[in-house]
């Protein structure tokens, strides 16, 4: 291609960072959905959070746990994010001015779908350190995590602010992240856009608040095991199956 | 949807709220013209729209006071303005639907005329000619004494429904995006871009379309924050038409 060529003919790549933005956005979320539903079964029984424990290291068909299967993961993870929160950095305001303009536009316009934008843009902000610090934990210590592992590390360990204030900014930014990409492309929305759009709008709000109802309740379940466990914090569980006096102790 | 529902107001003489108005002034041609607020009473009426308002405190109370009106019925698009901070046409807001303490503010993000007056002209014709939003079809020249081809019915409404654009600027005014970003070419210009691109009288590809709006100044740069939608005073299916190019763009060969 000559350079001429090259000059005349349109990019495709801001169609690519939309698009990547918008998928590796959904991933995310709908991951870390399922990240919660799993890490909530401490609120069934120890015994069933250290099943699910095991199975993501493989466990079930393995034969025995590989927790590096759980810092590969991670690590995808923790790429995806790092390529998604690049992409977005493209829409964050960069300047005084622009800060200064947005400001004065959202405290005009009272405008609850725009005023949401930059929640997103903060909490997405905050996402970079907090989100990071938790991955960096699982990647280089996979095998810690099990009923009193995981709970010696949000108390003893020190993580339960962290995982308290996370809960809070990545349930706000994947609801309305997740809200945003639906509108974004035009989905759902059916021959009455404006009706389903405030339906959807509800659905988002509902699913934040049951996240973080959700997330409270393990968050409080952990740290009450971990204060409970603090004397022989590093001891490992073993589950009922394995030990059957362990469990009328310990249930 | 371009008739004012009025309400029927019971009120004896006297009744009726005195508003207090507080309009921007400012004139860029004039060098000693300090930006500040002007405050006027009004006493409101039956039925008034903001347009009757500001032509009482012009006709009464300040001959000097600049605002743009033509057709008072929401079909040439001159005299949006902030209302309380929001976009809208002055002549189909009505002043019952409003505080006692109004605040009148001229359109941000296009060029100042003087007080409420802005130039959204010169901005859209800017979009205009940038996006070419004009039929473009490979016939050299239309021989007038045939027929035209027929449109389907559907077609023709679809089109109908996005051409109701009267280009106010108030989509404009309404988005952080366009706000921020000086060149984003805003929910008017996609707009009537996809009514041209549902044309069948426009011979353009995705890939030509692709060339004017598949940047960050156009459909990718939209951060749906959908102001644009929810205050267009025609009500028109802005953040749809948007996912529809946006859609389109994505998929488009270029």
């Amino acid at each position: 291609m000559s350079a001429v060529e090259h000059a005349v003919k349109p990019s495709r790549w801001p169609a690519y960072m939309d698009i990547v933005q918008g998928a590796t956005g959904l991933f995310l979320v709908l991951f870390m959905w399922t990240h919660m539903f799993m890490v909530s079964s401490i609120l069934i029984s120890k015994d069933a959070m250290y099943w699910v424990a095991r199975m993501f290291e493989g466990e079930p068909i393995l034969g025995k746990p590989y927790p590096a299967l759980v810092s590969g993961f991670a690590v995808f993870i923790l790429s995806l994010i790092v390529i998604h929160a690049f992409l977005a950095l493209r829409r964050f305001p960069a300047t005084a001015r622009q800060y200064n303009t947005m400001n004065k536009h959202i405290g005009n316009l009272k405008h609850s779908d725009t005023t949401l934008w930059y929640v997103q843009v903060f909490t997405g902000f905050a996402l970079f350190f907090m989100a990071s610090v938790h991955l960096y934990q699982l990647i280089f210590h996979p095998s810690n995590i099990g009923p009193y592992a995981s709970s010696d590390r949000v108390w003893s360990g020190m993580m339960w602010p962290l995982y308290l204030i996370m809960l809070f900014v990545v349930e706000l930014h994947a609801g309305i992240g997740i809200y945003r990409l639906v509108i974004k492309w035009g989905l759902f929305l059916g021959d009455n856009p404006k009706r389903n759009r405030h339906r959807l709008h509800v659905l988002k709000w509902i699913l934040t608040v049951f996240f973080l109802v959700l997330g409270l309740a393990t968050l409080g379940a952990y740290m009450k095991i971990g204060y409970e466990h603090a004397h022989q914090a590093g001891e490992r569980y073993s589950p009922s199956w394995q030990d059957p006096a362990n469990a009328a102790h310990h249930e | 949807m371009n008739t004012i529902p009025v309400k029927q107001v019971e009120a004896g003489a006297g009744e009726y709220r005195k508003l207090t108005v507080n309009i921007f002034r400012h004139n860029p041609q004039d060098e000693n013209s300090v930006p500040h607020m002007d405050t006027f009473e009004v006493e409101e009426a039956d039925s008034m729209t903001l347009f009757i308002l500001l032509n009482e405190i012009r006709e009464n109370q300040d001959p000097t006071v600049q605002f743009d009106f033509v057709c008072r019925a929401g079909i040439c698009g001159s005299c949006a303005m902030l209302v309380n901070g929001r976009p809208k046409l002055a002549c189909r807001t009505l002043t019952q639907e409003l505080p006692q303490v109004l605040n009148l503010a001229p359109l941000p993000g296009f060029e100042l005329i003087g007080d409420l007056s802005v130039n959204t002209g010169k901005w859209m014709r800017n979009m205009s000619e940038h996006l070419e939003t004009w039929i473009h079809n490979r016939e050299q020249e239309r021989d007038f004494c045939e027929l035209e081809e027929k449109m389907e019915p559907e077609v023709a409404d679809k089109i109908y429904e996005l051409e109701r654009c009267v280009e106010c600027g108030c989509c404009i005014a309404a988005c952080g995006t366009a706000q921020m970003r000086a060149d984003f070419v805003g929910a008017v210009g996609i707009n009537q871009l996809a009514r041209f691109k549902i044309d069948p009288r426009d011979d353009r590809t995705d890939a030509d379309f692709y060339e004017v709006l598949g940047t960050e100044e156009g459909v990718f740069g939209c951060m749906t924050l959908l102001g644009c939608d929810d205050m267009c005073p025609k009500e028109l299916p802005l953040a749809q038409q948007i996912a529809y190019m946006r859609r389109k763009m994505a998929l488009a060969e270029v």
